[in-house]
């Protein structure tokens, strides 16, 4: 949305705006924001909102939801959406590493971004891959409970993340070691921003796989798996959501 | 012991004194999804007036954790200040709202956070606002945060791929809007050791370039700045985000033992400075399933307890960025924030808010701003400065630069002294960027 601003006020100011999609160099009159940058925000929330909403198609080989029956259940109460619908069954994939595709807060990024990952993913990885499930209304630690029925290794939940103002198609990846109910946000890894313009599906599937096998060597993820992975110096930085914001 | 108390013909019981708390709370989501709201709006009140009649001395016998079950619990009673609590210890918590109210010294009171928790229960948005302005917290790095007729900001460049370059577009904003005093503060978006250091050494090469009055921080996990700090990165603030459980710190990966051990490493680079940053928020216990039946303020307060015990520069409330399931709308997110400034100024924290909401949660800007001049109006010690309010990395909205700029302009506040000198010095306040703050001399 940022594409929406006008040109900055001066020439030295737009040398900000060339190195950050963030909101800068907008000018002010008085105290405030000029009338043009305050209706692009407006603009970009009532997308964001609308977003949070929204359906989407989601690819896989199986489709499980949680116990949350509708978005707003779904928003309301987290619990629901950590918990399979009772009478699921799933295959066991013992050993596997398992892909849960969920809508998480918002279902369009997660459809936009997810196959190329995976597919990008799929011929860097040591482990057996397990089919790929789909979850609807689903949180993060749902993964734990199809991990656990799965018999997996280990369960990465592409989901997609809370609509921001300027991206509303983001996708993040939690890599959970020997998933099980009970397992708390810290015993994970998570790689974030996924999306164009954010962290590219090449540079995911890379990090992905370089977190599975150091948790492979390690016997575990999250704190204990401290995030030492080189820089990749032409693709920029590898984002990974620090614990301490996390709380999806 | 259960407490009683009978509204309209019903009696109504509440079994012990975590149960009173929680059902005496003014309604939020999270205490309906913990389970542990009132039912009806006369329960709630029926309980706020069973809470009023409750002496304060009663908080010293019933934990609402067991002190063997949990260590913030120890912290708290281990640590209780007697002298202070004999001034008010024949109040009940009605007559500690009435004392806080009408008198204009309330620092030092040897309260404990369940004993703030509970008097902020039976407070009005206007009461927190009144007795929140009265504690000054003053805290000291390379500037002084938390005076009368001041009111700082955090920068928050983030970028979403930790740009370095980008990051330092987002703090040249700031500066020339006037931000950056309370700290110059990147969440990054990895805890990837090298990239935090990196964001270090950007963040102290701009500091010294410009020769700003202030301190910076990458707000990586506790063990991560540590690292940092061992390898000689210039770490000036340890930040951690903290709670009020043992289980909930346990999910952030931290202990006690862990952030003095951070704080004493600090402390050893910057003697004599308030080193550590955390932050905090309503709702994080029950999200990590580790607050035992109590309300998610009293925990709230219980996590300033553990905050108090580090000396800290600042600490912020994220009030709104938890998500609808603990805050609702903008109604329940104001009334939370100014729960925390107060509760954390009562419990002797340089308490800021960071003003914010997420886009599921039915809230949007003009909820903010009815916060921020809340806030600005009970002194708090300093909000966020987020590039036009939106943080393109966290995916949520803060306060903006501008907000800042308002905020002081509405209740006649300036930046902290040393920081406000620094404005003047390089000629800040006109349309054009002045020399002395060239994006070239940065690298942009």
């Amino acid at each position: 949305m940022t594409n929406a601003l006008d040109p900055p006020p001066d020439g030295a100011a737009s040398i900000l705006r060339r190195h950050t999609m963030a909101r800068v160099a907008l000018g002010r009159v008085g105290t405030a924001q000029p009338t043009s940058a305050h209706l692009a925000f407006q603009a970009a929330h009532a997308q964001a909102r609308d977003a949070v909403w929204a359906e989407a198609r989601l690819a896989g080989d199986i489709t499980v939801r949680s116990q949350a029956r509708d978005r707003r259940e779904y928003l309301l109460r987290p619990d629901l959406g950590r918990n399979l619908a009772h009478g699921t069954t799933l295959p066991a994939a013992p050993g596997a590493l398992v892909f849960m595709v969920a809508d998480g807060l918002c279902a369009t990024g997660v459809a936009a971004q997810a196959p190329a990952v995976i597919a990008a993913a799929r011929p860097l990885f040591r482990l057996p891959v397990g089919p790929v499930v789909v979850a609807v209304q689903a949180r993060v630690a749902l993964g734990d409970a199809i991990g656990a029925a799965m018999g997996a290794a280990a369960v990465a939940v592409l989901i997609g993340e809370r609509p921001g103002l300027s991206a509303q198609d983001s996708m993040g990846i939690y890599l959970t070691w020997a998933p099980r109910p009970g397992r708390t946000d810290a015993e994970r890894n998570c790689i974030s921003n996924i999306r164009p313009g954010g962290l590219s599906a090449a540079e995911a599937a890379a990090k992905l796989a370089w977190l599975l096998a150091a948790a492979q060597g390690l016997g575990a993820t999250g704190v204990a798996l401290k995030d030492d992975m080189p820089a990749m110096p032409l693709l920029g930085a590898v984002p990974a959501e620090p614990v301490e914001r996390r709380r999806t | 012991m259960p407490f009683a108390h009978a509204l309209g013909g019903t009696r109504y019981v509440f079994d012990d004194l975590a149960t009173l708390l929680a059902r005496a709370t003014p309604l939020r989501s999270g205490d309906a999804l913990a389970g542990i709201a009132a039912e009806t709006a006369a329960e709630r009140v029926a309980a706020q007036y069973a809470l009023a009649d409750l002496p304060l001395k009663h908080f010293l016998s019933e934990a609402v954790i067991p002190y063997e079950a949990d260590d913030v619990t120890r912290l708290i009673i281990d640590g209780h200040e007697k002298a202070g609590f004999a001034r008010i210890s024949h109040l009940t918590v009605g007559g500690l709202r009435d004392f806080l109210l009408a008198e204009p010294e309330v620092a030092n009171l040897g309260l404990t956070p369940e004993m703030v928790a509970a008097v902020s229960k039976i407070m009005r948005v206007s009461d927190l606002i009144a007795v929140g302005a009265k504690p000054r917290v003053v805290t000291r790095f390379r500037n002084t945060l938390g005076l009368a007729g001041t009111l700082s900001i955090r920068l928050q460049p983030n970028h979403p791929t930790d740009d370095a370059r980008g990051v330092a577009a987002g703090v040249l904003d700031g500066l020339l809007l006037g931000a950056g005093d309370a700290c110059i503060g990147v969440n990054p978006a990895t805890d990837n050791i090298e990239t935090v250091q990196r964001l270090l050494e950007m963040l102290d090469m701009v500091r010294t370039r410009f020769d700003i009055p202030t301190q910076c921080c990458v707000l990586s996990h506790v063990t991560t700045t540590m690292l940092a700090l061992q390898r000689g990165s210039p770490v000036d603030l340890v930040f951690q985000s903290i709670g009020g459980t043992q289980g909930v710190n346990e999910s952030f990966g931290v202990s006690l033992a862990l952030l003095a051990e951070a704080h004493d490493a600090a402390r050893a680079r910057h003697p004599g400075a308030n080193v550590m940053y955390f932050e905090t928020g309503q709702g994080s216990a029950l999200s990590a399933n580790a607050h035992h039946g109590v309300d998610q303020q009293t925990i709230e307060c219980r996590a300033y307890a553990v905050a108090a015990k580090y000396a800290p520069l600042l600490v912020n409330s994220v009030v709104g960025f938890i998500g609808p399931e603990y805050l609702y709308d903008g109604k329940q997110i104001l009334r939370a924030g100014l729960e925390d400034h107060m509760c954390g100024k009562l419990l002797g924290l340089p308490m800021g808010v960071d003003v914010c909401y997420t886009n599921h949660a039915e809230a949007d800007q003009d909820d903010m701003d009815a916060l921020l001049t809340c806030l600005a109006v009970a002194g708090v010690n300093y909000i966020m400065g987020v590039p036009g309010a939106d943080d393109v990395m966290l995916a949520y909205q803060s306060t903006s630069f501008h907000d800042g700029l308002f905020a002081r302009a509405a209740t006649r506040k300036t930046a902290a002294p040393e920081f406000e000198a620094w404005i003047a010095r390089m000629g800040l306040g006109g349309e054009a960027i002045p020399a002395a703050l060239s994006p070239a001399l940065i690298g942009l």
